[in-house]
């Protein structure tokens, strides 16, 4: 496992790491403001240990896990992935973390269970952005089974070799890299398998703007700006825009998942 | 209730403020308009406004002409309600809105959206960027005319009609920020509800005039 990422990403010699400065303080975390840099400013607020996940529903094992116990079992490995935001900015993140289908076989899927729902923390004392309803907190987000157990969703532990920062998720978040980047849902404290096609925050406050799927795609539009462009952050006050790439550049191995689907309406 | 002396405190305090006020000479906010707008440049080609200066830039040029805005709706109840007399940068306000907002579209234009097609396209199809467009079509005729040779030209009545197109021009620069937010936003929507009391401020006063 975890071969077909490494491939994904050896295509592509061009992809030019961003900064630890870039990944790691331009940053959309509403739960500590909506500014871009209030969540490098507020995130330290956060108690990232101990951490646990709750992990219910159609699973065989359902319980609460402890970070530890998660990563004493998986194996982590780096993943230079593209980040393409839903605004039209894009970065490149080398992450440090495990797939989570190795965490979803361990807990055992139900045979009916067709959707994997995730949920942040929701913690009002130690996340500020939480007093200003922006969204119906806490923030939630899901992914079909397939998508979740395909060997490029990961979750993310570390960045550049190191903990990942609180502004980018600690201790533990999603990456869904075909995915425009509020999907990667961030700090998860719960994990549920379910028959049912999970509330996603951004979807459910404006479906219009942002479908359950929210696979990044140059030909479907936001209502209010282009996707088919975007900038790459660090490039300066100059940088040219550069071309969107469908399903953002993981076209060969994530195509097959939406077969058939019109990726208009399915958007 | 405030006792006579606390009143005269005020008024003294008022005095001082206009007086003072006085000693400024209205290029100084050119000056100051000018060198700010120059200083963000200077930042965001630096490396000071953070790791993505373009939107930050453009971001920063539009904020600053909402609140310029602001401060120009304040001046007339400002004088009328308070006695601080803000008259005299009242054209220099309201040039330098214009200023910014120039600004902020020739960032948007040419260092974010790149290509005048795209521009064009988001001009006609995106609505918050047509109203912001409007707002700033509306602002076009005020820079031009504001000048005393304008105002010589037109005549004061018309002069001022014609600078009633700030009234518009402010709420559809504030809905403009409202509508791009992401989600619930409290910030664009202190904006415009500062924009619309400085308008229902003025409605008031005509009203008791029209009755009298």
């Amino acid at each position: 496992s975890g071969m077909m990422g490494r491939a994904a990403h050896a295509q592509d010699n061009d992809l030019q790491l961003n900064s630890w400065e870039e990944i790691t303080t331009y940053n959309n975390y509403y739960e500590f403001g909506t500014r871009k840099n209030d969540p490098v400013e507020n995130a330290h607020m956060l108690t990232t240990q101990p951490w646990s996940i709750e992990i219910d529903g159609m699973v065989e094992n359902p319980g609460t896990y402890s970070l530890e116990d998660i990563l004493s079992e998986v194996e982590i490995e780096e993943r230079i992935y593209r980040l393409r935001c839903v605004e039209a900015w894009s970065m490149v993140v080398p992450w440090n973390g495990f797939e989570l289908a190795d965490l979803l076989t361990r807990v055992g899927v139900q045979d009916g269970a067709r959707y994997v729902a995730f949920q942040t923390a929701n913690r009002p004392e130690e996340m500020p952005g939480l007093r200003v309803p922006v969204l119906d907190w806490p923030y939630r987000e899901g992914l079909r089974l397939d998508e979740a157990m395909h060997p490029l969703t990961i979750m993310a532990t570390g960045i550049y070799g190191e903990p990942i920062p609180n502004q980018n998720g600690a201790p533990i978040r999603l990456v869904v890299p075909w995915k425009y980047g509020f999907k990667s849902i961030k700090s998860i404290v719960r994990i549920t398998l379910t028959d049912e096609q999970p509330y996603a925050s951004w979807n459910a406050s404006q479906p219009r703007e942002y479908g359950f799927y929210s696979n990044v795609n140059p030909n479907v539009d936001h209502p209010r700006w282009s996707q088919a462009t975007e900038r790459r952050v660090g490039g300066g006050l100059f940088a040219r825009r550069i071309p969107t790439l469908m399903f953002n550049g993981y076209e060969e191995e994530v195509a097959s998942l939406y077969e058939g689907m019109d990726l208009a309406e399915y958007f | 209730m405030a006792s006579l002396g606390q009143m005269a405190a005020q008024s003294d305090m008022v005095q001082g403020l206009n007086a003072g006020l006085r000693r400024v000479p209205p290029w100084v906010l050119y000056l100051a308009g000018a060198g700010w707008a120059g200083w963000l440049f200077y930042l965001a080609a630096t490396g000071g406004l953070g790791v993505e200066p373009i939107e930050a830039l453009e971001h920063r040029y539009g904020e600053l002409a909402l609140q310029l805005i602001v401060v120009g709706l304040a001046v007339t109840p400002l004088r009328r309600h308070l006695g601080v007399n803000l008259m005299p940068f009242r054209r220099a306000i309201g040039v330098l809105t214009f200023f910014f907002v120039l600004a902020h579209f020739l960032v948007w234009a040419i260092l974010d959206v790149q290509t005048l097609s795209a521009v064009w396209a988001d001009i006609l199809e995106r609505p918050y960027v047509t109203i912001g467009m409007g707002g700033f079509l509306l602002l076009l005729p005020l820079a031009v005319t504001s000048n005393n040779w304008s105002v010589r030209k037109l005549g004061g009545a018309a002069w001022r009609r014609v600078h009633k197109l700030v009234y518009p021009a402010a709420v559809l620069g504030a809905v403009h920020y409202v509508w791009l937010a992401k989600g619930f936003q409290i910030e664009p929507l202190v904006y415009l509800g500062l924009i619309l009391v400085l308008l229902a401020l003025r409605s008031r006063p005509k009203a008791t005039r029209l009755a009298r």
